[in-house]
């Protein structure tokens, strides 16, 4: 699945990187899609993920704490703090916890992009 | 293999229940002969008989019991002969029964000094329910009463009498003082002292001569020619072993009474055992039950082919008569020849404390708590492990009394063998054990050891081996915020302050690593704000709180968001009432009065937020801080405006209350309450700072909270004015911002806090640590500082913008929220 998603990326506007505060949050509408994406502006990273939290599915991840484990970027659910990897949305802190669907962040000029999948976005559709 | 027991009491019934436990390993045939009519009973505790529990209650075990486990039981037919040459004994009803073994455990008969008259009407000894049943019948006749004895058992005997309405009652001892196998002059001086308090009179060296009265007794008469007038007596002047059976079947007994066995509890009949207090142990009678359980469970183990030996019994005890604490370990009266004593005693509140310590000052060989025995396990241990002393060994007494005992560095110092649990015989080694096995609860400890699970004495060093335990294996380390930060909160505000660092940022540069995380970024945004209380959304700091005060309000189910408006002092107008009531309306929230006088509208989208809040301060509201770990509330009772029992205006104190420590942010929220008087209607004695009224001011309780464990607050200060009230909250409250850890309610922080309450008021009362002006001078700027976050945020366009759910479309709200609908109100949906 991983090799279809990198092969058929196609990149969406998403905000101005000026619209994201330092190290936090926000949520992007895409269709009828919620992506969390957040902005990591120590080691200038972007993440992007869904914002639905699986645990009690709630649209809230965006409004998150962000932070690091031993390097790895994660996110904290403002409900009951589960945690979440940026890089491949396993939760960190509940091994039996749905892993996050994760998305491509590209920045051009003052512009972030993410990148959704089509298969990925057609497997959604179906939930 | 076919054993037949002698006597069903406490050791008796023992050794049956040792037996069974036996039974898959030897079939054998169990025969009791018991004496009274009932089977055995807890000894022990016969005076809680007194308090209504009945005679069922005491039982150790029914008579179903006897029968599950296929023992014949012979009740209210005592033994009247053994036949060592066939084996067999015969019974009162005539029952012959043949044995292999034989064990007699006949217990003891209260010891009755030979006066005249001990055969009145109303002399009664204090032995069997049967005694007990005969007192209270005779009791309403009698308006004094006296025991002879005054070791423990007569102490009991006291207490019964007073339970039964005789409060007029003497103790009567023949020796220089009370329990003198237990305690010295001077414990007895102290004690006597207590009972006096509970009306109890007792009487010292006193010889009885005759009993006085015709037909029933109308007093007694000593040999000091003194008389005392009493309707009622009871005889516990000690007890007589029951050997006359083993006597007159030839067996060695004692000079002065009792069986003689050895170390496998057997008579000089080796088929025939004795056990209990019936039995002549190295010289010894042993008159506590543990002992006679011991003995059990050794004569048990033999029969069965075990080889354990009984070599004598600690008779250390600690226990509560009538209401004091008494407890008495090791060689309590070491001679002084061979040792030096440490003794403490407070004649005010009655307490009495003596440890003896070899001439070297090394080991501790034994001593005497009375009134207050906290210390008495970890004497005791330290008395049998022969633990070297530390260099002051007075410690060891004052140390509880000054509240800050540390029995946790105590446990860890013990030898594993060190026994622990002595009614379950479990050890130091095993319940270590057990913790590095993953059983780290109490609970689990003790299900898994069964230490702490008979009288319980043992807890709370159960508690402190779990917690050693744990360190000792890193699970609580060092006390640092997190990965990001190897400081304590507390070093972390000093290294802030003396760096006057404002952001998060700036503090993850000076002092951090990594990226932060949803664990320091909290406590910093907190010190932060404790410290020089910025609008909390500034220096891009709004990233670091948490979720609620970043977006100043409480996030709820469905991810909507409830609002508080502050109501100081739970005091509104109608106008304001309204509103509420057409703001509500008009954002469709559900509303609700909150426990804390205030009312709570839920249902809020995130981007309809700053529009409420625009309407709620052009009505004259500012943000209440529910979503901060800050000043929540003071709530009110109406006060002496209205209140025909009000002493002072609470409501006008705790509106300035209010406002004074309104936004103040704290390791955890704060709660507060002001009553007019002493009926307490505000609940003040449940917060972290409450406040009552009384005839000559206030009178200020701190360190209180509800949740899910309650804790009363305590006083701080007494009868106060109002500007003295204010000047030690400010102190408490920057006191504890300043040193307790993340996410700790006062009540925790003060349980935690060496010295306790004696401390705190130490630092805020008389300025021990000569802080209090700098901890007035830094609320103060706090109190300056203040200004409300929600106003900065509805006046400033570029905070406004956060409150949206999607960030390039501002205008949508988030389409899966969603609600249902209850008593006329909306609820969220249920999440799944």
């Amino acid at each position: 699945m991983s090799t279809i998603h990198t092969t058929s990326t196609s990149w969406f506007f998403a905000c101005k990187t000026s619209d994201v505060p330092t190290n936090g949050g926000v949520c992007v509408k895409y269709k009828e899609e919620q992506i969390a994406l957040f902005y990591f502006a120590r080691r200038n990273e972007w993440y992007a993920t869904q914002n639905l939290c699986p645990h009690r599915r709630q649209m809230a991840l965006s409004r998150g704490m962000t932070g690091t484990v031993k390097d790895e970027p994660k996110v904290a659910c403002p409900f009951h703090k589960k945690t979440f990897s940026l890089k491949d949305g396993r939760c960190l802190s509940d091994e039996t916890e749905c892993a996050l669907t994760t998305y491509p962040v590209k920045i051009v000029d003052d512009k972030v992009y993410i990148g959704v999948d089509a298969v990925v976005e057609m497997a959604d559709a179906q939930i | 293999m076919k054993i037949v027991v002698i006597g069903n009491g406490m050791v008796g019934y023992k050794f049956c229940e040792k037996m069974v436990a036996r039974y898959s390993l030897h079939a054998s045939e169990l025969v009791v002969f018991g004496e009274e009519p009932r089977p055995a009973y807890d000894r022990v505790h016969l005076t809680s008989w007194f308090d209504g529990k009945t005679a069922d209650d005491l039982l150790l075990a029914t008579a179903d019991w006897y029968v599950e486990n296929g023992i014949r039981l012979h009740l209210g037919d005592p033994v009247l002969r053994i036949d060592r040459e066939n084996k067999t004994v015969q019974s009162h009803k005539g029952i012959v029964e043949t044995y292999d073994y034989l064990v007699i455990a006949t217990g003891s008969a209260a010891f009755v000094p030979p006066v005249p008259g001990m055969d009145k009407k109303g002399v009664f000894i204090y032995r069997t329910i049967e005694d007990l049943e005969m007192m209270k019948a005779f009791a309403p006749n009698a308006r004094s009463g006296a025991v002879i004895g005054g070791g423990l058992l007569g102490l009991e005997a006291a207490k019964a009498l007073l339970d039964l309405g005789i409060s007029n009652t003497h103790v009567i001892e023949f020796s220089s003082r009370l329990m003198p196998r237990q305690i010295d002059d001077q414990g007895s001086a102290i004690l006597q002292n207590k009972l006096a308090g509970l009306g109890l009179k007792v009487l010292t060296g006193k010889n009885t001569r005759e009993i006085l009265g015709d037909d029933a007794i109308t007093g007694l008469q000593f040999a000091d020619d003194t008389i005392l007038e009493t309707d009622i007596l009871v005889v516990s002047a000690g007890i007589k072993p029951r050997d006359e059976l083993a006597k007159a079947a030839g067996l060695t007994t004692g000079p002065r009474g009792g069986i003689l066995v050895n170390e496998q509890m057997q008579t000089s009949d080796p088929y025939i055992y004795s056990i209990g207090e019936c039995a002549l142990f190295n010289n010894m009678i042993y008159g506590l039950v543990a002992p006679g359980y011991e003995m059990a469970e050794v004569a048990a183990s033999h029969i069965t082919g075990e080889a354990k030996a009984f070599t004598g019994f600690d008779m250390s005890t600690k226990l509560k008569l009538i209401g004091v604490d008494v407890a008495s370990f090791g060689d309590p009266f070491a001679d002084p020849e061979s040792c030096h004593s440490i003794v403490f005693e407070d004649k005010y509140k009655g307490t009495y404390k003596r440890i003896n310590i070899t001439t070297d000052g090394q080991f501790l060989l034994g001593g005497i708590l009375i009134g207050d025995a906290a210390a008495y396990n970890m004497l005791l241990q330290t008395t049998r492990n022969k633990m070297v002393l530390p260099a002051n060994p007075e410690d060891l007494l004052l140390g509880a009394s000054r509240g800050t005992s540390d029995a946790g560095a105590g446990v860890t110092a013990l030898p594993d063998e060190a026994m622990i649990c002595s009614c379950e015989n479990v050890s130091k080694g095993a319940i270590c054990q057990a913790v590095t096995d993953g059983h780290e609860t109490l609970d689990d400890v003790k299900k898994c050891t069964k230490a702490g699970t008979c009288c319980g004495g043992c807890t709370p060093m159960v508690k402190d081996l779990i917690t050693a335990t744990m360190k000792a294996q890193g699970k609580y380390i060092r006390n640092v915020v997190c990965e990001h930060f190897p400081y304590s909160r507390q070093e972390m505000l000093d290294l802030i302050k003396v760096k006057s660092l404002r952001s998060f940022d700036e503090v993850l540069d000076h002092y951090g690593e990594g990226e932060g995380c949803e664990v320091c970024k909290p406590v910093v945004a907190s010190i932060l704000a404790s410290l020089w209380n910025d609008m909390i959304l500034d220096k891009g700091n709004d990233t670091a709180q948490d979720s609620n005060d970043r977006y100043l309000a409480n996030i709820q189910k469905g991810g909507t968001y409830s609002v508080v408006p502050r109501i100081p002092g739970g005091e509104i107008t109608p106008e304001k009432l309204v509103v509420i009531g057409e703001i509500g309306t008009k954002y469709n929230l559900y509303t609700k009065i909150t426990g804390g006088q205030r009312i709570d509208l839920f249902g809020a989208h995130l981007s309809d937020l700053p529009n409420i809040w625009e309407e709620l301060i052009a009505a004259g509201f500012e943000s209440g801080h529910a979503y901060g770990k800050a000043l929540r509330t003071v709530k009110s009772c109406v006060g002496s405006t209205w209140c025909r029992f009000g002493l002072h205006d609470s409501v006008s104190f705790a509106i300035r209350i209010e406002e004074r420590y309104r936004g103040l942010r704290a390791p955890h929220k704060l709660k507060s309450a002001v009553s007019g008087c002493i009926r307490e209607c505000a609940e003040a004695q449940s917060k972290d700072f409450g406040i009552i009224a009384t005839e000559k001011g206030w009178n200020l309780y701190v360190c209180g909270n509800g949740g899910s464990k309650p804790q009363h607050a305590q006083l701080l200060a007494a009868d106060i004015d109002s500007d003295t009230c204010i000047r030690y909250i400010d102190r408490f409250l920057m006191f504890y911002i300043k040193t307790a850890d993340p996410l700790t309610r006062t009540a925790t922080w003060l349980n935690k806090l060496d010295g306790g309450m004696d401390y705190l008021r130490n630092v805020v009362l008389n300025d021990s640590l000569g802080i209090a002006a700098q901890l007035e001078a830094e609320m103060q700027m706090l109190v300056d500082n203040y200004k409300c976050e929600w106003r900065e945020v509805v006046e400033n366009p570029e905070l406004r913008k956060r409150f949206s759910h999607f960030i390039n479309a501002p205008e949508d709200k988030d389409p899966t929220v969603k609600f249902e609908t209850m008593r006329a109100q909306k609820k969220a949906a249920e999440w799944k």
